[in-house]
């Protein structure tokens, strides 16, 4: 392959990579306090990009504040589905929460059908982000600089309120021993809901970009992202924010490159990720940064 | 201070507590005494509403607890160093005892309470920054006890503190618990160490399948006939 297109095919893979990570994020962070995989969440990110979509569209609003008000949205969406669909069951077996979580995931995705129609949208890309620049025959969008700085913004973020602050404490305090950690006189749930926030605003924040980059949006946008990001997860170790970065930029950079080796097997590209996906449950299922569980 | 009253719970299909009736006056020793499986520390749970209660009622000063979330009980003045340490072992010995002062704002007080702790548990202060799953049993049992006391509680309640401990260390943890009590804490002591849980109660209660059988200050029911045979083993 030519340095050229090497380089082009890293910032692809990177920023992709990075938009993984951040939907991986959310994924990750509530497995590890609920040890439930929500699979609702890809859709979550779908509902922040449609949030994002009407206030420039029907609102009229300026596109960052569009933007901010959709992470806000999309955070209030996050602990309205866990106090509306998981806190119910939250001391049910867990496999009751799984199949909740699908359900949720059914429930956004065919309310939007109803209600934003099955149609592809096109999505407004800000003019300061669609530049194209070409810097030693490689040619790029400015959007594409920009997500990975962004998402290692948005990953700072949530490390520092994880490890920093004492709503991250009790984070971590939960994912060990829920019980226990009532004991301490923290409200449980209220440490939940503001997990199911921070990680649907970064999902959201995941969705808008991948919406600017493509740059069209519909109801059933977030069912691949969502499940490729829970491969990230899954790669990084899930329970691991930094882990779930890590699991997406390689998943972003191994789709990418593998299909520019390899152009024939393009049609495969969603394949490599769930082949991933099944070698880390076979040969090492707390993933790469996943902790040791005990025996 | 705590009033318990004709208390029922039923627990995983078992009749769990029987009627159990108890009293803790403010600035007392406390104790429960009881062989494995009695019910000694599902009464704790119920307290902290860990466990859902049948019937009958937990007062607290003049405040109702079974009906009560569990961290609003913590919040009511209540702490407990559970059975089995449960510290958190991915966290930090320093974040662990924060963790007990999760609901305080006052910064002051809450380092003058951390120093008070490390008083008392010097080890504590050597591994302020280890990882708590690098302590010992022992070790962990003392950070679980301080996390209750970073609460600055009106009552502690202490399930098995000398549970798997060795000899040397039980004497210490005995120790502890006369000074915590002497700084004005009221305890509530749950132990299978029967003899040692008398020596420093002022009341005892003993508990047999879900009901108490005895109760007595600490220094009757050491030198009850029954007690002796059942808990102290026949030397005594």
């Amino acid at each position: 392959m030519e340095p050229t297109v090497f380089a082009q095919q890293l910032i692809n893979g990177i920023s992709l990579g990075s938009l993984y990570g951040l939907i991986a994020i959310g994924y990750t962070m509530v497995y590890g306090i609920l040890r439930l995989i929500n699979f609702a969440h890809g859709d979550v990110m779908m509902m922040g990009c449609f949030f994002a979509f009407y206030g420039i569209m029907m609102f009229s609003l300026p596109w960052w504040a569009s933007f901010i008000i959709a992470l806000v949205l999309t955070g209030l969406l996050g602990v309205l589905i866990d106090r509306g669909a998981y806190r119910p069951v939250r001391n049910a077996p867990r496999i009751s929460a799984l199949i909740t979580a699908i359900g949720v995931s059914f429930l956004l995705e065919n309310a939007g059908l109803v209600v934003f129609g099955g149609r592809q949208k096109a999505f407004y890309r800000p003019e300061i982000f669609s530049e194209v620049h070409t810097i030693g025959g490689v040619r790029f969008l400015e959007l594409l600089i920009w997500v990975p700085i962004i998402t290692l913004l948005i990953l700072a973020v949530i490390l520092f309120i994880i490890y920093k602050t004492k709503v991250g404490r009790a984070m971590r305090c939960i994912s060990h021993d829920m019980e226990t950690t009532r004991l301490m006189g923290v409200d449980v749930n209220r440490v939940i809901a503001i997990t199911f926030a921070v990680g649907s605003v970064a999902a959201a924040a995941g969705g808008i970009m991948w919406a600017m980059r493509y740059p069209q949006i519909n109801p059933l946008m977030g069912i691949i992202p969502g499940l490729k990001a829970f491969v990230a997860a899954v790669l990084g170790g899930i329970g691991n924010v930094a882990g779930a970065m890590i699991g997406g930029l390689l998943l972003g950079l191994a789709e990418i490159l593998l299909v520019a080796i390899r152009p024939d097997l393009s049609g495969y590209r969603d394949a490599i990720a769930f082949a991933i996906l099944i070698l880390i449950l076979i040969f090492r299922p707390t993933g790469l940064m996943g902790e040791k569980l005990p025996e | 201070m705590l009033t318990i009253k004709d208390l029922n719970v039923h627990y995983g299909g078992i009749h769990a507590l029987r009627g159990v009736s108890l009293e803790v006056p403010e600035g007392k020793i406390i104790t429960l005494v009881g062989a494995n499986g009695a019910g000694k520390s599902t009464l704790l749970r119920t307290i902290c509403s860990l466990v859902p209660a049948t019937s009958g009622s937990i007062k607290f000063f003049d405040r109702e607890l079974t009906e009560m979330l569990s961290f609003k009980v913590v919040q009511e003045g209540i702490a407990m160093a559970p059975e089995g340490r449960k510290v958190f072992v991915n966290l930090s010995v320093y974040e662990n005892l924060m963790m007990g002062a999760f609901n305080r704002t006052n910064h002051d007080e809450i380092k003058k309470d951390l120093d008070s702790v490390f008083n008392i548990f010097p080890r504590l202060k050597e591994r302020e920054k280890q990882q708590a799953a690098t302590l010992s049993g022992g070790e962990q049992q003392m950070l679980a006890v301080g996390r209750a006391l970073m609460s600055r509680p009106k009552l502690l309640m202490l399930d098995e503190p000398s549970l798997g401990l060795a000899p040397l260390l039980i004497k210490e943890v005995f120790r502890v618990i006369r000074a915590i009590h002497k700084e004005g804490t009221t305890i509530l002591l749950i132990e299978q160490n029967a003899m040692a849980a008398l020596q420093i109660a002022h009341y005892g209660y003993v508990m047999e399948t879900g009901k108490i059988v005895l109760e007595g200050t600490g220094e009757d029911l050491l030198n009850d006939e029954r007690v002796k045979k059942a808990y102290l083993g026949e030397s005594i």
